[in-house]
């Protein structure tokens, strides 16, 4: 078994800067006026993590409902609005937010050599719509929920329920324009704010896939904000426009909304993809694979991922050439992903790979991924996705992509920048312990939601035909394993803000220039504009930077 | 073509950098950025960025509409015949003017002319303002003949057209029949959603006119910052283009139809 | 100053960017739109028939033309700035025609 390549320093003389951006100032109003990005991050951070557990406690629920086939824990109008609350809080105020609000403010300015984000006041902006969504939505779940799906679709979202639609779409909706914020502030840092000799292709790949994602919140979510004007128009006017008795078409709402809310499922993996190009080649030691090609398949899933959207309303009715046309153009899309996969695959081949945490999750990722991003294709081919669409094949493919993907990949992050944002070091072995945890707790249970979804499973049921029981009992079980898995980083994360080990400013020996700083970083980033003279991932840019430090230190 | 008897702007700049000690940065320049140039640049591709949400943002609206027209061709002709082209016109002279005003006003502060700066933005405000009254004038002439949706929306004028003199003696309408008459309310629906939603983002821009003015009287903008006429200068031109389309659809294609 | 940064470099043989556009030009764009608006109203009144919807629209489409070149700049803009315009033309223009895709195969007409 390979060794470590954690590097830390002497711990009996290391100390943390005492000059640093959480030291800089301090009281609560010097963090809710910040301007600085990461303390913006770190506040991203606590919320979303708040939320996901909220979200958490809401699947638990869905799960302990479906021990038993009948629906005995909770009337079915209640199971609705559980599902539809833990999507909406997963989605919008989880997922969306997760690696770009987080990892992505933290860092892309520190990855560009740049001081803080373009437009500081805007991302501070952004925070605030993101709580005061949040806020909504926890409102709405306390007057009662909304029981229409997270994709509230129509007529019944506008004229068969009574439950909280408007108040929910204007949560939706204040939120949405906290990712618009995000994505514009990236979009615009990135392309002026570079340090001088830093190429767009000398950038780090993760900065690549924050930018494509960051187009598709620009472009993608004002729709979804007009769609939820006119469902809340429709709600509490009777406009007509999605009602079929005064001549509105039920069909066109699902067109405008999965216009964006397809673009969406790619906002929240491409940061998770960025971070794997990172975790991967550090671990490997190694340059990532065919960079160029990453970079562009990146770009590449921002663009086709327009022109997919209707391969979620295959059974809705649309034409069959529509249904033509977009599984034509879903089979294209997968491509790009798959090239990122492979050549992430071929980064590891004759790399010196070691096991660290954030690499147990990169592999999780890669194998889970995979996984569900092939499911993807099976449903994009419009014929099995007659059978299989709203069956819990469906809910596992997403799960699949969204948690075994984009959640390990944010955990992944997490653990290798934790030492740089916090400047300290998360205890390993548990941390190895709780990945593991959560790799299995993830495959029980959701392996079993394929084979539920094969044999006719539908979703959104509270109750189901009893030879379905032994999966859901399956599922349920991993459901406890995963939250164990998932309760155990934040136990120890904050454990380790005390009593970690002091990392250092380089504790993977990772390339990259927030790597070159202090840890925790100043509040300026760097003492002086760093000058960008080598290729991204360039490891022996890095032998020679200590070898340079060894020799003039002696 | 480029116009040569501008001043030169960049001589500002420039004067600002010569020959000074190092650390003469104007109070306006932002820390994270390294000059006034990057600054200048970099928010006014994130208003650009801004403009692209909206485009997105109205496209929807847009795509409702061109739908139901074509679903609903003779309602869609009806309910336009009920809008009255002399205060369509005049709302989009009014902006067009308004927007050249706004202009005027952008070439004002980056040439250093205070006062012109505040007349040129006092008549943009007006302007606006005007199209407001008409768009009110319009508004209310629908509520009075019950064509707002959800709101007692009234079919009378479409079944029998002649109980409508004013519109019948333009336009001669053949009476609708109910099922095609009831679809007058997806027009109408859309004619206020998107006219309304246009409506709103000019209240939002005369709200910054009033505040730029007395920004503007105090010198804010004529002393080399002028980004932030500039950027509003960019949201106003761009709401004056989604009236342009909206006179178009709305008022405009469908006068004449069977 | 210290060196130019990759923004600086890169926008160096760019167009102008602080080009000031004065009022000849914006009073020759006044008078075209304004020539525009009485084409396309007078062309309103007379009865074209599936031409009247595609004039208006022509004539929209150069008014709003004239408007983002010379009121906003954009003939004098970066390169960065036209893309960033195409590319919000070229998505609303996704958006209406694969969703009118659908609408058009689908027994149009029969509602």
């Amino acid at each position: 078994m390979s060794d470590t390549i954690v590097n830390l320093p002497d711990q009996s003389t290391a100390r943390i800067p005492k000059m640093n951006y959480l030291s800089r100032e301090n009281g609560i109003l010097s963090w809710l006026l910040t301007g600085d990005h990461k303390r913006i991050a770190i506040l991203y951070l606590i919320s979303i993590t708040f939320f996901f557990f909220i979200g958490g406690a809401l699947a638990g629920l869905i799960r302990l409902e479906l021990l038993t086939p009948q629906a005995d824990l909770m009337a079915t109008d209640t199971y609705n609005k559980v599902f539809s609350m833990h999507g909406i809080i997963m989605i919008f105020l989880f997922l969306v937010p997760s690696v770009p609000a987080t990892l992505g403010n933290f860092f892309i300015p520190m990855m560009i050599g740049a001081k803080d984000l373009a437009l500081p006041k805007i991302n501070l902006l952004s925070w605030y719509l993101y709580v005061i969504g949040g806020i909504m939505v926890l409102y709405t779940m306390m007057s009662g929920g909304v029981d229409t799906g997270w994709t509230f679709t129509t007529p019944l979202s506008t004229h068969y329920v009574n439950t909280n639609v408007v108040t929910t779409g204007l949560a939706v909706f204040v939120a949405g324009f906290s990712s618009v914020f995000t994505g514009l502030n990236f979009i615009v840092t990135i392309h002026k704010m570079r340090a001088p000799g830093m190429t767009w292709f000398r950038l780090p790949l993760f900065v690549w896939a924050n930018y494509s994602a960051s187009i598709l919140m620009v472009l993608g979510t004002p729709v979804l904000a007009i769609t939820i004007v006119l469902v809340m128009l429709e709600r509490t006017m009777g406009i007509g426009v999605f009602d079929p008795t005064k001549g509105g078409d039920p069909v066109l709402f699902q067109h405008l909304f999965w216009f964006y809310s397809h673009p969406a499922v790619y906002i929240m993996i491409l940061p998770g993809m960025g971070v794997i190009s990172e975790t991967i080649s550090t671990f490997s030691r190694k340059r990532v694979f065919g960079y160029t090609a990453v970079a562009f398949s990146s770009v590449a899933i921002a663009v086709f991922s327009f022109f997919v959207w209707a391969h979620h309303m295959f059974i809705m009715g649309i034409s069959n050439y529509s249904m033509l046309v977009f599984s034509l153009m879903t089979m294209l899309v997968a491509v790009p992903s798959a090239i990122k996969i492979f050549n992430w695959t071929f980064t590891l081949y004759k790399g010196s790979i070691t096991f660290e945490t954030p690499m147990l999750y990169t592999f999780g990722f890669m194998g889970l991924f995979t996984i569900g991003g092939l499911t993807g294709v099976f449903l994009g081919s419009s014929g099995t996705d007659i059978h299989l669409t709203e069956t819990y094949f469906i809910v596992a493919h997403f799960h699949f992509v969204m948690v075994g993907g984009m959640l390990m990949a944010f955990l992944a992050g997490i653990h290798f920048w934790w030492p740089k944002m916090t400047g300290r070091m998360y205890p390993e072995k548990i941390s190895q312990l709780a990945a593991l945890i959560t790799f299995i707790g993830f495959n029980l249970t959701f392996f079993p939601q394929f084979i539920l979804g094969m044999l006719g499973m539908p979703r959104r049921y509270a109750a189901y035909p009893p030879e379905f029981q032994v999966l859901n009992v399956f599922s349920t079980a991993g459901a406890t394993v995963l939250g164990v898995g998932y309760l155990l980083p934040v136990l120890y994360l904050v454990w380790s803000l005390k009593y970690g080990e002091i990392a250092g400013d380089n504790p993977w020996q990772a390339t990259g220039l927030e790597w070159q700083t202090q840890s925790p970083p100043l509040t300026e980033n760097f003492i002086e504009t760093p000058i960008m003279d080598h290729e991204a991932y360039d490891y022996e840019w890095l032998e020679n930077q200590k070898e340079k430090e060894v020799a003039s230190a002696g | 073509m480029p116009d040569s008897s501008a001043i030169d702007h960049g001589a500002e700049q420039a004067a600002a950098h010569t020959g000074q000690a190092h650390d003469e940065h104007p109070a306006y320049l932002r820390h994270h950025f390294n000059s006034t140039e990057q600054q200048a640049d970099t928010t006014n591709f994130a208003m650009w960025l801004f403009l692209v949400t909206e485009v997105m943002f109205f496209g929807g609206l847009f795509t409702a509409y061109l739908i139901y027209r074509n679903w609903y061709y003779p309602a869609f002709v009806a309910g336009s015949h009920q809008l009255n082209v002399i205060w369509g016109t005049l709302n989009t002279l009014v902006l067009i003017c308004s927007s050249f005003t706004m202009a005027m006003g952008v070439w004002c502060a980056e040439t250093g002319r205070r006062r012109g700066l505040v007349l040129c933005l006092i008549l943009t405000l007006t302007l606006g303002l005007g199209f407001l009254g008409i768009k009110t004038i319009e508004y209310s002439e629908k509520i009075e003949k019950h064509h707002v949706p959800g709101f007692h929306y009234s079919l009378q004028s479409f079944t029998n057209p002649e109980s409508d003199p004013e519109i019948f003696k333009e336009y001669h309408d053949k009476p609708l029949a109910t099922d095609m008459a009831v679809h007058t309310e997806v027009y109408f629906s859309l004619y206020f959603a998107m006219t309304g939603m246009h409506a709103l983002h000019m209240i939002i821009g005369i709200g910054i006119l009033t505040f730029m003015i007395f920004r503007a009287r105090a010198g804010a903008y004529t002393t080399g910052h002028v980004t932030f006429v500039e950027n509003f200068g960019l949201y106003w031109h761009f709401v004056d283009i989604i009236w342009i389309y909206l006179f178009a659809l709305l008022y405009l294609i469908s006068r004449h139809g069977t | 100053m210290s060196e130019p940064t990759e923004y600086e470099e890169h926008e160096h043989h760019e167009d102008d960017a602080h080009h000031i556009v004065g009022p000849p030009v914006y009073v020759v764009i006044l008078i075209a739109l304004l020539i525009g608006t009485a084409l396309t109203v007078w062309a309103s009144f007379i009865d074209l028939g599936f031409w009247n919807p595609i004039i208006a629209l022509a004539i929209a489409t150069t008014k709003a033309t004239l408007v983002v070149l010379f009121f906003m700049h954009v003939w004098y803009s970066t390169k960065l700035t036209k893309l960033t315009v195409g590319a919000a033309v070229f998505m609303f223009l996704t958006l209406i025609s694969m969703t009118l895709a659908d609408y058009i195969s689908r027994a149009w007409g029969s509602w």
